[in-house]
């Protein structure tokens, strides 16, 4: 039998894919433009007997997360960038007490209340940690409603393995477009283990009482604890390190973009290239861990990078970094909730190369 | 020969880092007690609050989680949501529940979530050094009142009667405020709380109890004019007593928790 194939909006897809990956409690405030999977899982998780709830505030649901959360069940929040910002108290709690769980941002465009249209100018926030301390999220950015619904799912098991928050970071675009779509497999959140960090079933679990924090007054037991949790972050780098390229091994110039910014380069690529023009496309979909050295291998090839982003430039530090001055590194960025076509993002590619 | 009165299970033999003349010592033990009577201590989870209570998961000897200030109510209701079959034990201080976590308290009980709030109320920031807390008494001295609580002039506010305040709430269910300034008020209040816990194994709704507590350090006192300014400016502001009680089942209650036959 052929795989089915569902028309669905990017939100909805993310809620189903986070169902079918076993999420055992959601918890969501209102905002646009991700309303619509906060009703999915309204609609689904509660058909399913599982928790729902909408809570009364950004920052008490990604608490009704940290409480889901501690007893090992898989657990998920989504907004969009205003809500992300509240949620950040949250998420650095999380990742002080080594908790996973997703959160999903549908992100809109900034600063302050800004605009509802879509938008990357949360991606400073995203991978710098984007609360209080050293910490780190893992970041993971679909380009499409497909994407969006495999990062979803798989984010769950990513989250658990490394006791380390997952961010999908998509923005309103990705939220609000459909497109056909083939779901995962579903998992009985009923089937997955219990965890021996968790709390609840003590006995069952035959341990000893678990405390679940963040807290330690100890100044050497916090640092030894932050080198630890960095360590497993050095790991982690090794673990996650994706991205995806299109026509790069021949390129002049290689567009450096992310989620709905590497599609609208996608074709500016395909632009360039029926007129002759090599270039070519790099898409980190980690965006933490970064994939810094497949950009600097790419660099020391000679390549020029033009970093496409719909923010005033936050990725094209990274690029930076992972260039080290080997190459040079442009920037087209649209902002305030404007998308860039294709004809523009080519137009300065040709400017680039003097065509 | 049976043992009449020992040390609590679920309580750990160790000294706490309370001040001499705390009241949540005492209200540590009354909680331990209750568990211990209702055979809950491998089903029991605090989440213990931030304030000078935020070392409860040192002297609790079951599960514990530690959420942010004022956010408690949130963390448990994801706890007792996840885990049913638990006793979920919401410990806050009158700074977590009545200033920084309002909207987290109000919409936890008007949800009706199932876990058991024990508010202790002690009129004063503890753990920060005596600052003024939603429930400091007008005239009051505090480092942030120090001419004392004026809702006038200074527009202080009032102090906060918290169960009075959510005993509008349909998702309430069992209200009650007790003291632990004697015996008589200590004994009580543990009526409460197994009262509360018993309501919260059953599944009825929102449960807390309130609990007035001295805090002799902050308020500058001994600890036994700590407790004769208790009993002459708290209880008279804040009545003692069970609030609201709408349990269906408190006149049948069964002697013995359901979850001790598990």
């Amino acid at each position: 039998m052929a795989e089915e194939i569902r028309l669905m909006k990017g939100n909805e897809a993310i809620g189903e894919a986070a169902v079918r990956a076993g999420c055992r409690a959601y918890f969501g405030y209102p905002i646009t433009p991700q309303n619509e999977l906060t009703a999915y899982m309204a609609k689904h998780m509660l058909a399913k007997g599982r928790t729902f709830i909408q809570a009364e505030s950004e920052v008490a649901a990604i608490n009704m997360v940290y409480g889901a959360a501690s007893t090992g069940a898989r657990a998920m929040t989504s907004s969009s960038s205003p809500g992300v910002s509240l949620k950040q108290e949250g998420i650095s709690y999380l990742c002080g007490a080594d908790l996973p769980a997703v959160i999903v941002n549908v992100a809109r465009s900034g600063p302050g209340l800004g605009g509802i249209s879509p938008s990357q100018g949360d991606y400073f926030q995203a991978t710098r940690g984007g609360g209080h301390g050293d910490y780190y999220t893992i970041v993971l950015a679909p380009k499409g409603v497909q994407d969006a619904a495999d990062l979803t799912y798989e984010a769950f098991s990513i989250s658990e393995k490394w006791r380390v928050p997952v961010l999908i970071l998509a923005d309103g675009l990705i939220g609000q477009m459909m497109e056909g779509v083939v779901l995962p497999e579903p998992i009985d959140p009923a089937t997955l283990p219990r965890k021996p960090w968790a709390v609840g079933h003590a006995v069952e679990m035959g341990r000893p009482y678990n405390h679940v924090t963040s807290m330690n007054l100890v100044p050497d037991e916090l640092e030894a604890a932050n080198h630890a949790r960095y360590a497993r972050y050095e790991r982690i780098k090794k673990d996650i390190n994706r991205y995806e390229e299109i026509d790069v091994e021949d390129a002049d110039v290689v567009f450096v973009a992310y989620g709905t910014s590497a599609r609208v380069s996608h074709g500016a690529l395909q632009m360039a290239r029926a007129k002759g023009m090599k270039v070519g496309l790099f898409r980190p979909i980690s965006l933490w861990p970064f994939p810094y050295a497949r950009l600097h291998e790419l660099a020391e090839k000679g390549k020029r990078f033009l970093c496409v982003e719909m923010s005033m430039g936050q990725m094209i530090e990274d690029v930076r970094l992972a260039v080290n001055g080997k190459a040079p590194v442009y920037f087209y960025g649209r902002c305030g909730g404007n998308i860039p076509s294709q004809e523009e993002v080519f137009a300065e590619v040709a400017r680039l190369m003097g065509k | 020969m049976e043992l009449a009165y020992g040390h609590p299970k679920s309580l750990k033999p160790i000294q706490t880092k309370y001040c001499p003349g705390c009241g949540h010592g005492v209200i540590h033990r009354l909680i331990a007690e209750v568990v211990d009577e209702m055979g809950l201590q491998t089903k029991a989870i605090i989440t213990n609050p931030v304030g000078c209570s935020i070392w409860a998961d040192l002297y609790f000897d079951f599960d514990s989680v530690q959420p942010a200030h004022g956010r408690t109510p949130a963390a448990a209701t994801g706890i007792k949501r996840m885990l049913p079959d638990h006793l979920v034990i919401c410990y806050q201080g009158d700074g977590d529940l009545a200033a920084i976590g309002t909207a987290e308290i109000i919409h936890a009980a008007n949800r009706g979530e199932k876990f058991t709030t024990i508010f202790v109320n002690n009129a004063i920031y503890g753990m920060t050094g005596g600052q003024m807390a939603p429930t400091t008494l007008v005239g009051q001295h505090a480092t942030t009142a120090p001419e004392g609580r004026d809702p006038g002039v200074a527009g202080m506010g009032y102090p906060i009667r918290v169960c009075e305040l959510l005993a509008t709430l349909e998702g309430t269910k069992y209200l009650a405020r007790g003291s632990v300034n004697n015996m008589v008020n200590i004994r009580k209040t543990k009526n409460y709380i197994r009262k509360a816990f018993e309501a919260q194994m059953r599944g009825e709704g929102f449960t807390m109890v309130e609990i007035l507590s001295q805090c002799p350090t902050n308020w500058q006192m001994n600890p036994v004019q700590s407790v004769e300014w208790l009993e002459k400016n708290m209880i008279t502001y804040y009545p003692l007593g069970e609030i609201k009680n709408t349990l269906n089942a408190t006149a049948g209650a069964p002697a013995t928790s359901p979850a001790k036959a598990n």
